[in-house]
């Protein structure tokens, strides 16, 4: 029971499927309430991994918690292993994936009518993929999870979808599937590449993490862009993102909110579990050049495209999803900044900021979705002065708006601002770029606020709303409290995602010593009064000791 | 830095922080339970957290006084780590490669210029949430005002005792967030929408450039708490003309010119007038707009090492001054010109700071508050006696009607014009005397565009008060048959900020006058180390924002004489137009020089021009341009070329697919499966003879074949 | 009485075993060719046990359980196309089943 935590939290929503299965279908107040039984247990079993995993925090000697299986138990024959466990950063997106799949069944109360039965079945079933995904420690293990979660959200967009859901769904199912599939050709190479090296088949990530390292250069590249296609069409980075809008607009609510809020991270979770630990000498690399911008470059010059892009056109959309779905653009391009920032700052921004998101827009799909479920149109011209007849409404749309365009003391402001330091201390140009994306964030979603909320209702569709229901309330609650959480006090969240981000800079720091990458040095921070010269505290180069004990945790990995 | 022991033994100066709760408290009471309050209640709470609030920052103030003995020692308490993992592991590298903590603590400083922010925002937050009491008495939405009021105390008072820039930018951008709210108040009008839009997106714009000069700080000199910075930079150690320093700087400026309404950002303060009067009052005329002179004055350390930046302050701000004034002078909405008349002051505060002058532009925010604050509360009473008419075409004549507000708003323009014994006329003459004296008169250029803002001011105030208080009644009888005094819950704050308007000027008498400036003395350990920088070519600079306070000078006397001159000519020019104007009065600006009329009047077509240039919201003959126009641009070319990439590689796939679909289909299966199976077909046609279908008649051989056997093996 | 010995088992089986090869190949109700299968399969049963007895051993007796079972399961699957086919067709007649012909 100790142990198997994990696996207790990856299977309650597969085992709330299987019930689903034996319930009559025209049943169907008890699928309801099942299947929200299911998804609330599944957040609330999670809830004990809190102070579990808080409690190793102390425990720098393992880069994995948690850790279950042994390499290969599952399948020796080709080196498969169920192989579970996690650190700081899928810790987060564990608590996070099981808190919005819990609010997102709860938000399906009655936005759902046809197929209720198979409706919630494949969300549970994809919510169990979504955390395996981010348990797995396992290639093999791993990518099962990958492409199990793309068939029920596959069908989810496609039955529960609106009119273009056939388009929607089919476009999102292979675009992503052409990017997991060059992934698989990458993991095969990892794999046969280990075996080489030492004999062994495994598809254990901690195992092949540590031959990684002498693959060479040209092939490294090729993996790496093999990798990154897989994680920028998740993401999704400019230029892949084009499906997103598609699948987003035409999912029903719950699948938009969870298609944002933890699909997308899966592709930023790859970045940083995959790409930077397999590949930083590809990343940090400045001697080959595409089109004169580096492997980095390249990535940070998409990323700030997507941040200014996402945002610009997100300001002329007439569809409120369609707003949010590029809006999402805008801020995975944050996300995406942090990481390839390759600093401290900038990971756990990034980390940071994909909770954050998950937070904000998840809430903003579901906002949509209120006023989507009693109009059944999400073009903005036909609202306006919606302030009048749903006040609680508009004041929770406002709080979560200022999450979104990043006001300080809610969450959003904490990760972008941190993504925004890291970005500028590994060079102050990203940081500038990336800028006009906070004021067009501002922009765009104000204007979507005046344009839905402010003025006098005149569309008489409009006058006999009702408010919101304390169901719909509830479904909000968490997220603001979590909003306000991580805005007020961020400090727990930096805490853990400490230990990991050290590791991976301190990896990249490896690779290549010379990379501006913000050193995970430990030197204690000095503070300046008058009785040091400020000499002293300019130049403190961290001691010879201080290095060690930043290098002591990342033993493990390497 | 500053032992805790010693802070432990002040009761209120030990729990600075309460102070920005109380008002949350406030704004939070409202917000879970505002709707199902009674008015009264609801003005007990909001009211009664602002009184608390001042008063806990009087016992504050006071305790640091004992704590400073004077010296101007700041105090700061740290209640928290907010931003970081609070044990310095979290690190970033700086510019010169050394690692630094990433931290930004919920922290609260308090030094002699975080007190004079502290005790005015509270006091006249205080007179402004009593006057509202009775202004919106009777609008819909009262907790709603009041709630965010208190949020905007909370954000204000975040910001002015935030230790450092990051938790500064929490009521930065706090205090914008209430602003746009305030200002939205109205939301049923469009263009009280708009108006909130565009204050929050234009203060965003100033934001941005906040944060990156924050960050530019950090990376240089690698942390964001002034008690960090200031003696850092004031060790000598930072050549004057520090490019870093010089582009931080800068980009702290963008800021303040974004939240104090500079050139060219000061567009939306005008349009803010949108929101109720009170709410002008207190954010954009006291407390709010004055964040950016209080951040400059807080960053002085920065700005006195980048002489670059100080000159871009100094003619930003003279340039505001007059250009706002210019439009204030023909302006006939009571409240537009009043907003003018604030963004050209704010422009005297930062040609202050440009010049070095650092108190004199605190002294004159101080003295502004009050002034200005009276002058917007009386415009409110003005308008509550008109029954909402805000145009000064259609009043006239309310001396006698309305003679509280007429006396308080009358002492409010003698203040802003500076006649000497009000508060205006030592502030402002502080500002001009140094803009004339520093560096060496290298800004007397800048004193003449202030001088001349100062006629243009004493003007426009003068018609303001005149066109509304003297002259024959101009409104309609329906309107004149209400006109009435405001309650008393609006004129006694009137008449305590009468009174602080003429006092207020007191405590900064300068030396030549025969006082002592004990403001300036009380500021003096803030700004007194600029000098400390390190020695290079330009020892002259040094001298920025020190003045040798003991040394009068004749020309100052002959310059306050001219100063007062313009205030009397001023006001004498509007008295010649605007005091006995009738239905038919004329604009002597618009009878002397019409187009130069029309163009101040259009407040010189900036903002039409914005919204061709930036905003896109006009299109250039059939081109968009501006952010609108790169938005649809990027919406094209999304939709067009990215999303048509992908559609065309799904069209090549079918085409590709279509193809292969017939040669499968036709060659494949066929020619070469179908082919042979059409042949074994043929073949098929005599042997299928035999099948019928029947299963008992298969049975039915197959048993006798069985019985055959049987019977040929026992026959054998 | 003459003892009853293995030879009356089988003559019991076989007259068993004729009466259901007449009863499928002669019948056309279906159902009643399945219990003439069943029929059959109990001849089968008969001679297992039969000789089962004969030798002493078990191996008749385990088998003859296999067919029970398995006469069992075909008679549920034949049933069952059975129900299948009359829903579509509405008879049961086994002439006129007779798809599978070319």
């Amino acid at each position: 029971m100790q142990n198997h935590i994990l696996s207790i939290i990856l299977f309650t929503p597969l085992i709330g499927a299987l019930v689903l299965l034996f319930v009559p279908k025209e049943n169907k107040a008890a699928i309801r309430w099942i299947a929200n039984l299911f998804a609330l247990g599944g957040f609330l079993i999670s809830l004990p991994l809190v102070p579990r995993f808080w409690a190793t925090l102390g425990d720098t000697s393992h880069q994995f918690k948690f850790l279950e299986g042994t390499v290969n138990n599952w399948i020796p024959s080709i080196g498969a292993g169920y192989n579970l466990g996690i650190d700081g950063i899928s810790f987060l997106l564990i608590m996070l994936t099981t808190l919005l799949g819990w609010i997102s069944i709860l938000s399906s109360w009655t936005a759902i009518e046809i197929r209720v039965k198979e409706y919630y079945i494949w969300f549970l079933v994809l919510q169990t993929g979504m955390l395996g995904v981010f348990m797995a420690l396992d290639f093999f293990l791993f990518f099962v999870f990958w492409e199990a979660m793309l068939v029920p959200m596959y069908l989810l967009i496609g039955i529960w979808g609106g009119p273009r859901k056939l388009y929607a769904a089919i476009k999102f199912f292979l675009y992503t599937l052409l990017g997991s599939v060059l992934m698989l050709l990458g993991i095969l190479f990892l794999y046969f590449h280990h075996h080489t090296l030492t004999g062994v088949f495994t598809f254990s990530i901690p195992e092949l993490y540590k031959t990684a390292p002498q693959i060479p250069f040209a092939t490294a590249v090729w993996l790496f862009l093999a990798f990154f296609l897989g994680f920028a069409i998740k993401v999704p980075m400019f230029p892949f993102h084009t499906w997103l809008p598609d699948a987003h607009v035409e999912a029903p609510t719950a699948g938009s909110v969870i298609l944002a809020g933890v699909l997308l991270k899966m592709g930023t979770y790859g970045f940083v579990r995959f790409s930077l630990p397999f590949f930083p000498q590809v990343i940090t690399n400045t001697s080959s050049t595409f089109m004169s911008l580096t492997v980095r470059g390249w990535m940070i010059g998409l990323s700030i495209v997507g941040i200014v892009y996402g945002a610009l056109v997100s300001l002329m959309q007439k569809d409120m999803k369609k707003l949010v779905a590029y809006s999402s653009v805008s801020h995975l391009g944050f996300c995406t900044l942090g990481i390839f920032a390759l600093n401290q700052a900038g990971l756990s921004g990034s980390v940071l900021q994909q909770i954050n998101h998950g937070i904000s827009t998840g809430a903003l799909f579901l906002i949509v979705g209120i006023l989507y479920e009693r109009r059944h149109t999400r073009e903005i011209a036909e609202y306006g002065g919606i302030s009048n007849v749903m006040p609680i409404y508009a004041t929770i749309t406002m709080i979560m708006f200022l999450s979104s365009m990043g006001l300080p003391l809610l969450n959003g402001f904490v990760g972008e601002f941190t993504i925004l330091q890291g970005a500028f201390t590994a060079n102050w140009r990203w940081a500038a770029w990336a800028a006009p994306g906070v004021v067009l964030a501002a922009a765009y979603l104000l204007w979507l606020y005046q344009r839905v909320f402010f003025g006098t209702v005149t569309n008489p569709k409009n006058e006999k709303l009702h408010d919101l229901t304390p169901r719909e309330i509830l479904t909000f609650a968490p997220l603001i409290i979590c909003a306000f959480w991580i805005g007020l006090y961020p400090k727990p969240f930096f805490q853990i995602l400490e230990q990991p981000v050290n590791q991976i800079v301190q990896t990249i720091q490896t690779a290549s010593p010379n990379v501006n990458a913000g050193a995970p040095r430990l030197a204690p921070f000095q503070t300046w009064d008058s009785s040091t010269h400020p000499n002293s505290a300019l130049n403190n180069a961290p001691s010879p000791a201080q290095q060690a004990s930043a290098a002591a945790p990342t033993k493990a990995s390497n | 830095m500053h032992s805790a022991a010693t802070a432990g033994d002040f009761f209120f100066l030990s729990r600075i922080w309460l102070i920005p709760l109380f008002p949350a408290f406030g704004a939070a009471m409202m917000f879970f339970f505002g709707r199902r309050l009674q008015k009264a209640t609801v003005s007990a709470i909001c009211v009664g957290v602002v009184v608390v609030a001042f008063l806990f920052a009087c016992f504050t103030v006071n305790d640091y006084t004992h704590f400073a003995h004077g010296t101007g020692q700041p105090f700061e308490k740290i209640v928290y780590t907010w931003l970081g993992s609070g044990d310095g592991h979290l690190t970033f590298l700086k510019k010169d490669g050394s690692a630094a903590a990433f931290n930004a603590d919920a922290g609260f400083l308090l030094d002699p210029l975080s007190a004079i922010w502290l005790l005015f925002v509270t006091g006249v937050g205080m007179l402004i949430h009593i006057y509202s009491v009775g202004y919106m008495a009777h609008e819909g939405g009262y907790y709603r005002f009041f709630g965010y009021l208190n949020l905007f105390m909370f954000a204000m008072l975040t910001l002015i005792l935030a230790n450092n820039y990051i938790l500064m930018f929490v009521g930065w951008e706090g205090v914008g967030l209430c602003s746009y709210l305030l200002i939205g108040f109205y939301f049923h009008r469009k263009s009280a929408s708009d108006a909130a839009n565009k204050a929050f997106i234009v203060n965003r714009i100033g934001d941005a450039g906040f944060i990156l000069g924050a960050l530019t700080l950090v990376w240089y000199l690698g942390s964001f708490r002034f008690t960090d910075l200031n003696p850092l930079l004031r060790s000598g150690h930072f050549a004057i003309g520090d490019p870093v320093l010089t582009a931080a700087a800068l980009l702290l400026f963008v800021g303040a010119c974004g939240k104090s309404a500079q050139l060219p950002l000061y567009v939306w303060l005008p349009d803010a007038m949108e929101g109720p009067t009170p709410v002008s009052a207190l954010i954009h005329a006291a407390t709010m707009v004055t964040a950016g002179v209080y951040m400059v004055a807080r960053s002085n350390a920065i700005f006195v090492l980048a002489p670059t930046a100080m000159k871009t302050v100094a003619i930003v701000g003279a340039l505001t001054a007059i250009f706002a004034a210019s439009i204030g002078l023909v302006q006939n909405d009571i409240k537009r010109v009043l907003a003018y008349s604030t963004v050209s002051q704010l422009g005297y505060m930062f040609l202050a700071l440009g010049v070095g002058a650092f108190a004199a532009g605190v002294f004159h925010v101080f003295t502004h508050a009050f002034f200005k604050a009276l002058l917007f509360l009386g415009s409110g009473s003005v308008i509550h006696a008109m029954s909402g008419e805000q145009d000064m075409k259609f009043m006239g004549d309310l001396r006698q009607r309305t003679p509280t507000t007429f006396w308080t708003m009358f002492i409010g323009m003698l203040a802003i014009a500076g006649i000497p014994g009000l508060a205006g006329f030592f502030s402002k003459d502080e500002i001009l005397w140094q803009s004339w004296s520093s560096e060496g008169g290298a800004y007397r250029v800048l004193w003449f565009v202030g001088f001349a803002t100062a006629l243009m001011t004493a003007f426009y105030m003068g018609r303001l008060i005149f066109l509304t208080f003297f002259g024959k009644p101009r409104m309609s009888h329906e309107v004149e048959h209400h006109i009435h005094e405001s309650p008393k819950s609006m004129t006694v704050p009137l008449v305590i900020l009468a009174i602080c308007s003429v006092a207020a000027g007191w405590l900064g008498v300068p030396p030549s006058l025969g006082g002592s400036n004990p403001f300036g003395k009380f500021l003096e350990p803030v700004f007194a180390k600029e000098a400390h920088v390190m020695q290079v070519e330009e020892p002259r600079q040094l001298a920025a924002g020190e003045k040798e306070e003991e040394h009068t000078d004749p020309m100052e006397y002959t310059l306050m004489g001219l100063s007062v001159g313009a205030a009397i000519v001023g006001l004498g020019l509007a008295w010649r137009a605007y005091a006995h104007a009738g239905k038919d009065y004329k604009e002597p600006i618009a009878q002397a020089a019409p187009p130069l009329y029309k163009v101040l009047y259009n407040k010189w077509f900036v903002d039409e021009a914005y919204d061709y240039a930036f905003t896109g919201r006009r299109k250039v003959g059939d081109v968009r341009l501006g952010v609108l126009g790169l938005g649809e641009a990027s919406s094209w070319f999304d939709a067009k070329i990215i999303d048509g990439i992908v559609n065309d590689a799904g069209w090549v796939t079918r085409a590709v697919a279509t193809l292969s679909t017939w040669w499968d289909k036709w060659i494949i299966d066929g020619l070469l499966v179908n082919g042979p199976a059409v042949l074994s077909r043929f073949l098929s046609y005599p042997a299928r003879l035999f099948e019928w279908g029947l299963v008992q008649w298969y049975a039915l051989v197959m048993t006798a074949g069985l019985v055959g056997f049987a019977v040929y093996y026992v026959w054998k | 009485m003459v003892p009853i010995t293995t030879l009356h088992y089988l003559v019991v089986a076989a007259a068993l075993f004729v009466l259901g090869v007449v009863g499928v190949l002669t019948r056309r109700n279906v159902v009643i060719i399945l219990m003439s299968i069943e029929l059959i399969l109990n001849a089968v049963n008969l001679n297992l046990v039969a000789f089962s007895r004969m030798w002493g051993n078990l191996h008749g007796q385990v088998f003859s359980i296999f067919i029970v079972v398995d006469a069992a399961a075909e008679a549920a699957v034949g049933l069952g196309i059975l129900i299948a086919f009359f829903r579509n067709k509405e008879t049961i007649n086994v002439d006129e089943i007779d798809l599978l012909k070319w």
